[in-house]
């Protein structure tokens, strides 16, 4: 109950962490001084205080694609380990449930993005549907490889200790992995070279121009689920790199929470150095993502 | 005073009812008793005997068949009552009983001539139903390249069962792991004759035209549970052999991944919502055909726990398919009964005119997508884990299987997108067209056919340990897996079944929260346009617009024909821009070669048959010098 409670603590006071540090490295990348870290925790407040503008058009699955898009990544963090932390809630297979998870998240998303009627956010519905079809393969593939190298086949056993074991005998296909997870992340959470957050033009986004119309606390309640996403996906990577148990409760979390900033701090870097790629662009990246995972399992199967 | 036969539909339809129930008393009763109890009685057919029995595996197909066509025929009051239909409505009914009849008898028959008897009753059966409308070009066309199909397969059939019969002395079903090996021809032709019916790729020709051509409840029926009997049998026969090759199951599995892909990928190319709807079963039926490969290649291995999660989460596939596909096809048909048109773009906005039949179908698009807290999820998270059984200890072949898993992952994905696509078109944003801005709901007796199945669905996902004891006996009937590994695959089954009551609890509580705080919120603005004042409906995306992106990734294998769409000069003209997908197996190549071999044919006729007697009589005396030199010693 209390390893419960740390869980979702760490969840959700921890996780619009990550979006300030982003816009920080980004800032400082650009010789700004930038908005303050904690000026998420503040944007969320802001809209927590606001009132609601529904369009004339939206129904009640308008309004459920937020709810999803919150409750989802909670539910989710309780079925991943953080670091050394042990997940709260889970057993045989659970992995299938955390990538299906998402899969609903992304259905209702969507759904809520075709509710307005607006042809932009179609165009968002679309790219993001499509994006993840072939995203999907790659994270399985990377969760065949784990698996491969685990006894269990929970997502706890999956990112257990004897991953810095397994970093001396199969550094290779794990590296290969790390890539791969790295390239999802980026992508499930609309991030340059894939998406750019902060465009204010419709027709070059795809995760943003779904949200369009949502106002007040229904767009801080996405924007909170989104930030909690980017921290669970951000936790398989941040495992496989840090695979470090010191046995120490607050030590071990630290070191996870550590990482989990370095990784902001590498999307930051990213975002600072590469420009979006073109829309055609971004399905041969993921299919060359799928293959480099595969690819993975192949060195490991040998 | 006119007759209008509206007693004799609902005694029709309580018959149905009447015979569901005492069908699925004596399947539970069945099944409780624990022994399989066979009943023979002398026939005074040829080589044939009336052997019947229930089993498990039997049961696993009747129970949806009896729900799906209790339910399905309560719903055909309202959407094909007698008095607007009072040609067809007499045979539709007729037809749809006999349907029901033949599927019982078959899946319960233990002798080939009692099996093949059930199989042609199902399949005239069928071709009535589809060709309910015959004064429509499309339904006697949908039926004819139906009839033409499951003849074929038909054929294979009775070659499969002679050979079997040639086997075993009697064509009584043998025993399950009673025969040795040596069974390549049984299983090529049992591949394609329970192919056929079952719709895999590429034998899936008959199927889209043909579900979307009958009335929807009979679409339900034809493509939640008679397409079924085509795995039933194929599962039945791959039973009778102890020792499995490896290569069986890798053809299915093959067969399998590609009828999933695309099968899936033809659905997001259509624009008529039956047609995707019978492609979405030909992707189903890929994914129980992924499951029964494993499970053979389980049993070729020698890996308990293979052969168990893959055969259960295959078995509870055909479960939920013919759940969820029921569902979709009856909320369709309150679509088409309300607009009076199958195509998706005339749709939009229909969830507000339609609460009730839009929630019912984003449950089935939720359940079909293989999505938590729904039935879809529990089958495809069995045959996933009974994938990554391989991922250990198993030699190199072996895990090749592992490769079935990230096909199943793009399976789910794509089946997202084309829902996606289908309920926002169809239910979201504005109307359309006039018909569906004057949309209305559908009467009560449609609801409560699709409130039953939604509520079905939900049941088998949110507690999917209470299917397990059937669907492990189911497995055990199948092939004998050792005991002491049936408990422990499955266990996490209730922490799943948790999972879902979890995130129900959780989306209705913070559903609640927000809906209390917009109670009040504004509801006249208009949705942002990017500063464009004059939005019309026709700006919104449409089923073409949102398969695109999808269809021309897969144009190596879709091949749609694009007309129009170019925007020429700077003060454009009025533009037009179609899409059309055809099947490629139907009509790129089947009928283009048979078209050829007729045209063929008929010149060698007119060349051969041109009616001079003394050439006729030239023939003769040939035939008379081949057949001496041939007879001569």
């Amino acid at each position: 109950m209390l390893q419960l409670l740390l869980h979702l603590l760490v969840l959700l006071l921890f996780a619009p962490l990550m979006l300030g540090v982003i816009t920080k490295t980004k800032a400082w990348f650009a010789g700004r001084i930038g908005a303050p870290l904690l000026q998420p925790y503040w944007d969320l407040l802001r809209l927590w205080k606001k009132g609601f503008v529904f369009s004339r058009t939206t129904t009640w699955v308008f309004r459920a694609g937020p709810v999803v898009g919150l409750v989802i990544p909670i539910l989710a963090a309780l079925l991943i380990p953080f670091g050394a932390l042990s997940a709260p809630f889970s057993f045989n297979g659970d992995l299938i449930l955390f990538v299906y998870l998402f899969g609903l998240s992304r259905f209702f998303t969507a759904a809520a993005a075709l509710d307005t009627g607006s042809s932009f956010e179609g165009m968002g519905a679309v790219r993001e549907v499509t994006f993840s079809c072939l995203a999907e393969p790659t994270v399985l593939f990377g969760l065949i490889v784990l698996a491969r190298l685990s006894d269990g086949l929970a997502l706890q056993n999956l990112l257990g200790p004897h991953l810095s074991q397994a970093w001396l005998t199969m550094s290779a296909p794990l590296g290969l992995v790390v890539v791969c997870l790295l390239i999802v992340v980026l992508v499930e959470n609309s991030r340059i070279p894939f998406d750019d957050p902060n465009t204010h033009l419709e027709l070059t986004m795809i995760h943003e121009v779904m949200v369009l119309d949502h106002s007040g606390p229904a767009l801080g309640m996405i924007l909170y689920g989104a930030a909690m996403k980017m921290m669970v996906l951000g936790a398989l990577v941040v495992r496989l790199v840090l695979p470090l148990n010191t046995g120490m409760l607050w030590l071990d979390l630290l070191i996870f929470l550590g990482g989990e900033l370095l990784l902001a701090v590498l999307i930051g870097v990213i975002e600072s150095i590469m420009a979006r790629l073109r829309m055609p662009r971004i399905p041969q990246m993921l299919i060359g993502t799928t293959l480099l995972s595969a690819f993975a399992l192949v060195l490991t199967l040998r | 005073m006119r007759r209008t036969g509206g007693g004799g539909a609902m005694l029709a339809s309580l018959m149905v009812l009447a015979a569901s129930f005492c069908g699925s008393f004596g399947v539970i009763c069945a099944l409780l008793s624990g022994s399989a109890s066979l009943w023979q009685s002398a026939w005074s057919v040829p080589a044939g005997q009336l052997s019947i029995a229930i089993d498990p595996l039997s049961a696993v197909f009747l129970l949806p068949l009896f729900l799906v066509f209790a339910l399905g025929s309560i719903y055909g009051h309202g959407y094909w009552p007698q008095r607007e239909h009072p040609e067809s409505g007499r045979g539709l009914r007729f037809n749809y009983g006999l349907l029901a009849g033949a599927m019982v008898l078959l899946v319960v028959a233990r002798n080939g001539v009692l099996f093949l008897l059930g199989w042609e009753l199902m399949a005239l059966a069928g071709f009535f139903l589809i060709t309910t409308e015959q004064e429509k070009a499309d339904a006697r066309r949908a039926g004819f390249i139906y009839l033409c199909a499951t003849h074929t397969g038909t054929l294979a059939l009775f070659a499969m069962f002679s050979l079997l019969g040639a086997n075993t002395g009697s064509l009584a079903f043998p025993l399950a792991g009673s025969l040795a090996t040596g069974g390549t021809a049984i299983f090529l032709l049992a591949l394609g004759g329970f192919g056929v019916k079952a719709g895999m790729m590429p034998l899936h020709i008959w199927l889209p035209g043909a579900h979307a051509a009958a009335p929807s409840h009979a679409s339900a029926v034809l493509s939640g549970i008679m397409i079924k009997t085509g795995i039933y049998g194929l599962v039945r026969v791959t039973s009778f052999f102890s020792e499995i090759p490896p290569w069986w199951g890798w053809t299915i599995l093959i067969i399998g991944a590609i009828s999933g892909i695309f099968g899936v990928a033809f659905a997001i190319a259509q624009h008529d919502i039956k047609r995707l709807l019978a492609y979405h079963s030909v992707e189903n039926i890929g994914i129980i055909a992924l499951g029964i490969g494993a499970a053979l290649l389980g049993r070729s291995y020698h890996i308990p726990q293979l052969v168990l999660l893959g055969m259960a989460g295959a078995l509870l596939h055909v479960i939920n398919h013919g759940l969820f596909k029921a569902l979709l096809f009856l909320s369709a048909g309150a679509l088409i009964h309300t607009t009076g048109t199958r195509e998706i773009d005339q749709y939009g906005g229909l969830l507000r005119r339609m609460p009730f039949s839009g929630l019912f179908f984003l449950g089935g698009a939720v359940a079909i997508c293989g999505l938590p807290p729904f039935n879809g999820f529990i089958s495809e998270w069995l045959i996933y884990l009974g994938l990554f059984q391989t991922v250990q200890g198993q030699p190199l072949p072996v895990s090749l299987v592992l490769l079935a898993m990230p096909t199943l992952a793009m399976i789910g994905a794509l089946a997202v997108a084309c829902f996606v696509k289908v309920f926002g078109v169809t239910f979201l944003g504005e109307p359309r067209s006039e018909q569906s801005r004057h949309g209305h709901e559908a009467p009560k007796s449609m609801l409560l056919a699709m409130a039953g199945l939604l509520i079905s669905c939900a049941w088998i996902g949110l507690f999917p340990t209470s299917l397990a004891p059937l669907l492990s006996s189911a497995v055990l009937s199948w092939s004998s897996v050792s005991a002491q590994s049936l408990a422990g695959p499955m266990s996490p089954l209730l922490l799943i079944g948790i999972s879902g009551w979890v995130l129900l609890s959780g989306l209705a509580l913070v559903g609640f929260w927000l809906w209390r705080r917009a109670r009040h919120a504004p509801e006249k603005v208009a949705t942002w346009g990017c500063g464009f004042p004059f939005p019309s409906p026709r700006m919104q995306y449409t089923a073409s617009s949102f398969g695109d992106f999808l269809v021309r990734l897969f144009r190596f294998g879709l091949w749609s024909e694009r007309h129009g769409g170019q925007v020429e000069g700077v003060f454009p003209a009025r533009s037009e821009f179609s899409s059309h997908t055809p099947d490629t197996v139907l009509d790129r190549l089947l009928l283009p070669v048979m078209a050829a071999a007729a045209w063929l044919f008929y010149r060698i006729r007119h060349l051969v048959h041109n009616g001079r007697v003394g050439l006729y009589l030239l023939y003769v005396m040939l035939a008379l010098v081949v057949l001496l030199t041939a007879t001569l010693p």
